[in-house]
């Protein structure tokens, strides 16, 4: 129990001062997504045959490869600013928070360093 | 986590409410169930019955609770005062949406009405909410006018007709509390989170074009909780009695925010 006056509390820590740029970025990665992801999906659609060796023929190509390259950490970015804010709605204890929030930011950039690996390795490593 | 279901001593369902039955000969009769608690019984909360003769009522959701407070069960608790929705005291969750008593028609209600306090606050008693916090928010916000220049000393601060009317939507709200107590995110976080109503006051400070302290009020906003807990969700623009648009304030302010940085 505290005797902290109301109004104490509501000010509490005061404003972190940030909060606009997390919003813009949001805003800024769902729009590159849009393009990003009509592409991935008529660009996938049009490939001659989804097995193995045609996602790897398809990751080959130039083109694809730099779409993907770019994909992924847009993806992974937007990803995690939404899947953060997720967790700052619900999860309330401080500890917990902290811990998830961090394993979310290795989650994230470790899937989309793994993605961008992958793809650059399928497209300068030769055939497969 | 936050708390998504009630305590096991703020629960209502199991617990038997009292059943005040219609006089006979009642011709048009509708059945209110009313969410009563007592802090000083010791008892959960309940749900009771109060069926009312609409032919001996007035119009309005508040008619029928003053009705069921002069003659059927004088210890129902409930704040109100102007009954014309100026005043914002009467405002609770009827029918499943947050209102003022007063300016909610009887007849707009389907079935039996459910009438309970603003959802997620915690009760004083019966319909009456503990708003502190709420009103601590607006406090917060430095509801008033911030100035360096000083008011000339033969007039009032002038403001053209234009800018007026940017505050004239904003300023007329009550503070009644149907928005906030609507909105989710605020139920989650109204620790941390200000929440629409004193988002919108602040709005109407922000674009008052007679204040000289935009600055500092967007950076006391500018914050991940305090401003960006809104997920425009848009249930306080629903909810509003007075027909206000604090999603849309939310998002001028947010786009406030951004403009400054460009």
């Amino acid at each position: 129990m505290s005797l902290k006056s109301p109004l104490g509390r509501v000010l509490g820590l005061g404003s972190a001062k940030e909060g606009a740029a997390h919003w813009w970025s949001t805003r800024l990665a769902a729009v590159a997504l849009v393009p990003l992801l009509v592409w991935l999906v008529l660009a996938l659609l049009m490939a001659p045959s989804l097995d193995y060796a045609g996602l790897h023929a398809f990751v080959r190509a130039p083109l694809n490869a730099l779409g993907l390259v770019l994909l992924l950490p847009v993806a992974a970015y937007h990803s995690l600013l939404g899947v953060r804010e997720v967790v700052e709605d619900y999860v309330h204890a401080k500890g917990t928070k902290v811990l998830v929030l961090v394993l979310l930011d290795f989650a994230h950039v470790g899937a989309a360093v793994a993605g961008l690996y992958a793809v650059l390795r399928v497209s300068f490593g030769g055939s497969p | 986590m936050v708390a998504l279901t009630l305590p096991e001593n703020s629960r209502y369902k199991d617990m038997p409410g009292r059943v005040h039955k219609a006089p006979a000969g009642a011709r048009r009769v509708k059945t209110f169930r009313i969410y009563r608690f007592d802090p000083s019984s010791g008892e959960r909360p309940r749900l009771d019955t109060f069926e009312i003769d609409l032919d001996a009522c007035g119009p309005m959701v508040l008619d029928a609770l003053l009705k069921i407070k002069n003659e059927v069960d004088s210890t129902l608790t409930f704040r109100r005062s102007c009954r014309e929705g100026i005043c914002g005291s009467c405002a609770m969750n009827i029918d499943g949406k947050n209102g003022l008593a007063c300016t909610t028609a009887i007849g707009d209600c389907k079935g039996d009405v459910g009438i309970f306090p603003l959802p997620h606050m915690p009760v004083i008693k019966d319909l009456i909410p503990d708003l502190t916090n709420f009103y601590a928010q607006y406090a917060s916000v430095k509801p008033w006018l911030q100035t360096r220049t000083p008011a000339p000393p033969d007039r009032e601060r002038l403001q053209s007709k234009e800018d007026q009317e940017k505050i004239d939507g904003p300023s007329a709200c009550i503070l009644c509390a149907c928005c906030s107590t609507s909105c989710p995110s605020y139920w989650w976080n109204s620790d941390r989170y200000l929440g629409p109503a004193a988002l919108l006051a602040s709005y109407r400070w922000i674009v008052d074009s007679r204040d000289e302290a935009t600055g500092e009020r967007l950076d006391m906003l500018e914050d991940p909780f305090r401003l960006y807990r809104c997920h425009t969700i848009m249930n306080c623009t629903e909810a509003c009695p007075k027909d206000l648009n604090p999603a849309r304030a939310i998002a001028d302010i947010k786009r406030l925010m951004v403009e400054r940085r460009h």
